[in-house]
């Protein structure tokens, strides 16, 4: 399993591509909302935890396309398929290795890029936890997607489809746990909710992927 | 043999008995649906604060809760296609997505017309409101799982798999968005164990109604399940004629 990391990491790191691109659209997304909505302060500061919670996840499915897709096409989900390791683990290195590569710097950056969106320290703060609890489970719930989708010529649409009602109660947990805490209120139930979401999603969410792998290679 | 419900997996038995129950149903169905309609609108009065505009009642509760039901029904199935391999029932899973999607429509739709003069707007961020939407992206993706992939069975078993995950996420949604939001809608008004219901004088034809759209449903599943039976066989034909020409 820590050989299939190294390798998936290294591969996602050097190929291009996933890493730098997820952080590039999170910074234009948060530069195009003050566009959109005006330079009202206010308005920008009350509106930052859910534009940057909005703007996470969709840089995090931006990447999803790619956590099977170059394994399925070289061969090596098959050699995965047919390894004494079960596919469980797979698919968890498979989801481990997305988040460190889009959910772990997203979170890194979103204190940075909420200052061009005039959210308070304490905001902030609530924000990066809200996000390093939360992105786990968007990168769980994402695989899955991906899972389902991975021997489909065009998937990409069809991932966003698939996976964006899953992500409703994630991202209305995350981002209201994020609205509270930058307004001062009590934050406990909705951070205790998000964090039973992820390990729900990370406990129980790699047998489904694995399952639709298994499908899929038939 | 003895007699069991898993004998009408087999797709021949399932046509033959579907054959001979389907003008009995569709008969049942419209008899209740326009007695139920034609008493709700016409025979009850207009109720107070809610005028005439209570009326669209009879279409927006049942749809609604078929809208639900449908789900349910299609996860039940898809569990028996897992465990059991039975074709028919994924096939009425697949069948009966349309259906659910077409409810959840007219759900939010009759809603939105309700809500207009009752709240003074079409769309509010209703927790009840909210969900019908979730639920509606729900049966799109499921729907557009069904229409990419091309293998039958790779599509059944993924479809089914989706229809699990689905299903905990949108009841996790459901409780995610009542706390998200507290909404407009009043409280449970229909519920068979409670003594206070909604006045019998609309209680009564609202049932009738309810059994209709269960009927309705019946019946278009049982036609849309028989022609994707009756597709399944065509696409057969065509590959073994495929395969003698080859």
């Amino acid at each position: 399993m820590i050989a299939l990391l190294i390798r998936d990491m290294r591969l996602s790191i050097r190929a291009g591509g996933g890493f730098g691109l997820g952080l590039a659209f999170f910074l234009i997304v948060t530069v195009l909302v003050p566009f959109g909505v005006g330079p009202d302060t206010a308005i920008l500061t009350r509106i930052a935890p859910g534009i940057l919670w909005i703007g996470a996840l969709l840089a995090c499915l931006l990447s999803l396309d790619r956590v099977f897709q170059l394994d399925f096409e070289d061969g090596t989900l098959d050699l995965l398929a047919t390894a004494p390791m079960p596919m469980e683990g797979a698919v968890m290195v498979k989801a481990l290795v997305h988040w460190l590569v889009t959910g772990l710097p997203l979170t890194l950056a979103a204190p940075l890029l909420a200052t061009l969106l005039h959210l308070g320290a304490e905001g902030k703060f609530w924000l990066f936890v809200t996000l390093l609890i939360g992105t786990p489970a968007l990168s769980m719930i994402g695989t899955f997607g991906a899972a389902l989708t991975v021997g489909l010529k065009r998937g990409g649409l069809l991932l966003s489809l698939l996976v964006l009602p899953l992500y409703v109660p994630t991202l209305i947990f995350g981002a209201e746990a994020a609205r509270r805490g930058s307004e001062g209120m009590a934050v406990t139930t909705p951070l205790l909710m998000l964090a039973g979401i992820t390990a729900g999603a990370v406990a129980l969410l790699p047998f489904a992927s694995a399952a639709a792998i298994r499908i899929n290679l038939r | 043999m003895p007699m069991s419900l898993w004998q009408y997996a087999n797709p021949v038995k399932f046509m033959a008995l579907s054959a001979k129950v389907l003008p009995w149903v569709t008969g049942l169905t419209v008899l209740t649906l326009v007695t139920g309609l034609i008493w709700g609108f016409f025979f009850t009065p207009g109720a107070v604060n809610f005028g005439t505009s209570v009326k669209i009642i009879y279409i927006h509760v049942p749809s609604a809760m078929m809208a639900i039901n449908i789900w349910i029904m299609m996860l039940v199935t898809s569990l028996v296609w897992l465990i059991r391999r039975h074709h028919v029932s994924v096939l009425a899973a697949k069948s009966a997505a349309l259906i659910g999607l077409t409810m959840t429509i007219i759900a939010l739709i009759t809603g939105m017309i309700w809500g207009q003069p009752m709240w003074g707007t079409y769309w509010a961020w209703d927790p009840r409101l909210t969900s019908f939407l979730v639920l509606f992206l729900f049966y799109l993706g499921y729907m557009a799982l069904w229409a990419a992939v091309e293998n039958p069975d790779t599509a059944a078993d993924l479809t089914s798999v989706l229809c699990m995950v689905g299903s905990v996420f949108a009841l996790l949604s459901r409780y995610a968005v009542n706390f998200w939001n507290q909404g407009l809608h009043q409280g449970a008004s229909l519920s068979l164990d409670k003594e206070e219901n909604v006045s019998d004088v609309y209680f009564q034809p609202l049932l009738l109604c309810l059994a209709g759209f269960v009927l309705l449903f019946v019946t278009l599943l049982l036609i849309r399940t028989r022609s994707e039976v009756r597709r399944r066989r065509v696409q057969a034909l065509e590959m073994r004629e495929r395969m003698a020409d080859g």
